[in-house]
């Protein structure tokens, strides 16, 4: 989806500010929100990418103007009422007026550890690498409507296969329940003249991960 | 536009305080009454995260490369199986590439698309990681970037940025700082600040943490 959240080489959005000493939460409430939030996935909820997907939804001007764990609970509310496991009328009212949709299984304080790593997105492969370390690539010029993770400042532009990472999940797939699809995931570095132009510093280089769909031989 | 970043400001530290205190209460009682979530285990996530999750980690990490060129040398080739056995954390997720800093070669870490970091080793992100400001320049400003941390790199300095875009994800092993012959991994470990590790600072130098 090419949205907002799609950031990288946006201009205007100002200086990074640093604050000294941060704290790990600002509020009481971004931590339960974190929490529920990390709960509900863990629980079987929704995926990884159902859950990014529920944040590039949010209608631009919103994106822009919330904060990140104010994103995270609009997208916490959405996410359960589209799912059916809240109505909107138990989060305006506060209180369950209804016994929950059965779901797989209850965020429980056993469940805590495996949230604090990530999960485990390597599978096994069903057919060979397409593309070998050293390969030129081009990413496509493609702008799926639905969830991606192929940014747009590299889209049509060609680099070269720097590692191949395994086989994992294919984001695009899951996001739209459409089941792992396991896809082989590479790093590909890009010059940053070929991203940027000829007035960028000519040592950068860029690189993405990308999934073998995203591309194509150069 | 310093009123844009005035309320922006307000906006990440608090003013939704109140309002948002009651909607994610409201989340909270429903999901629970609900039977979906334990508030326990909420707090244990919570505290996880607050006390024992963090950059110390990865500080640890970065100063047994520092000392131990094999566990460097794992580090770099697989960088979740060498963490493991360090035994820092109950476990580090998989994918976890760490990149090595040279003389000729700066690394940085961003995620364009969200907020992807190494949560296991550094902890949660700060909020500028988060932020459209990093997120938008990291890519094709890493000298902007890096001067609005105070950090000037030489000229022919190469930088790469690593852009998370999958599951895996990027710890960057800064280069260790001159002055600390003879000191062990406790003592460097305090020099390896969590910037560093992005690739938005430098290692502390021996003289600021004396």
């Amino acid at each position: 989806m090419d949205g907002v959240h799609d950031m990288g080489g946006m201009h205007g959005f100002g200086k990074v500010e640093p604050e000294a000493n941060e704290t790990v939460f600002h509020a009481a409430w971004e931590a339960r929100c974190l929490a529920l939030n990390r709960a509900m996935g863990a629980a079987g909820a929704w995926t990884i990418d159902e859950g990014r997907a529920g944040i590039e939804e949010l209608p631009p001007a919103v994106y822009l103007a919330a904060s990140y764990y104010g994103k995270w609970a609009l997208r916490l509310e959405n996410m359960l009422v589209k799912l059916g496991f809240a109505g909107a009328d138990e989060i305006a009212a506060g209180h369950a007026l209804r016994p929950g949709k059965p779901l797989a299984h209850k965020f429980g304080t056993a469940d805590v550890p495996r949230t604090l790593a990530r999960g485990s997105f390597g599978r096994p492969a069903s057919a060979p690498a397409r593309f070998g370390v050293g390969e030129r690539v081009r990413a496509k010029n493609i702008h799926p409507r639905t969830h991606t993770r192929l940014p747009r400042y590299v889209r049509g532009r060609a680099g070269v296969i720097e590692a191949v990472r395994g086989c994992h999940v294919f984001p695009d797939a899951t996001a739209v329940g459409a089941g792992e699809n396991p896809q082989w995931l590479y790093t590909v570095v890009f010059d940053g003249r070929e991203l940027w132009g000829e007035a960028t510093d000519p040592l950068l280089k860029v690189s993405v991960e990308a999934f073998e769909p995203y591309l194509e031989a150069a | 536009m310093p009123q844009d970043h005035d309320e922006r400001d307000h906006h990440e530290h608090g003013s939704e305080l109140s309002e948002m205190q009651l909607r994610v209460r409201a989340l909270e009682t429903v999901l629970a009454e609900k039977g979906y979530v334990d508030p326990a285990a909420l707090d244990a996530m919570i505290e996880a995260f607050e006390t024992r999750i963090g950059p110390h980690i990865g500080a640890r990490v970065v100063a047994r490369a520092w000392t131990d060129p094999a566990f460097k040398r794992d580090l770099i080739e697989d960088a979740t199986r060498a963490v493991q056995p360090l035994g820092l954390i109950n476990r580090v997720g998989d994918h976890l590439i760490a990149v090595e800093n040279t003389a000729t070669l700066h690394n940085m870490i961003v995620c364009t698309l969200c907020s992807c970091y190494p949560w296991d080793v550094l902890g949660l992100p700060p909020v500028w990681y988060k932020s459209a400001p990093y997120r938008s320049r990291a890519v094709n400003d890493p000298r902007g970037v890096l001067a609005d941390f105070g950090v000037t790199l030489p000229a022919d300095t190469q930088i790469r940025v690593w852009d998370s875009t999958a599951e895996t994800r990027f710890i960057v092993l800064p280069m260790r700082p001159a002055g600390t012959d003879g000191w062990g991994e406790e003592r460097l470990a305090t020099l390896v600040t969590r910037d560093s590790m992005i690739g938005t600072g430098l290692p502390k130098r021996p003289d600021e943490v004396a």
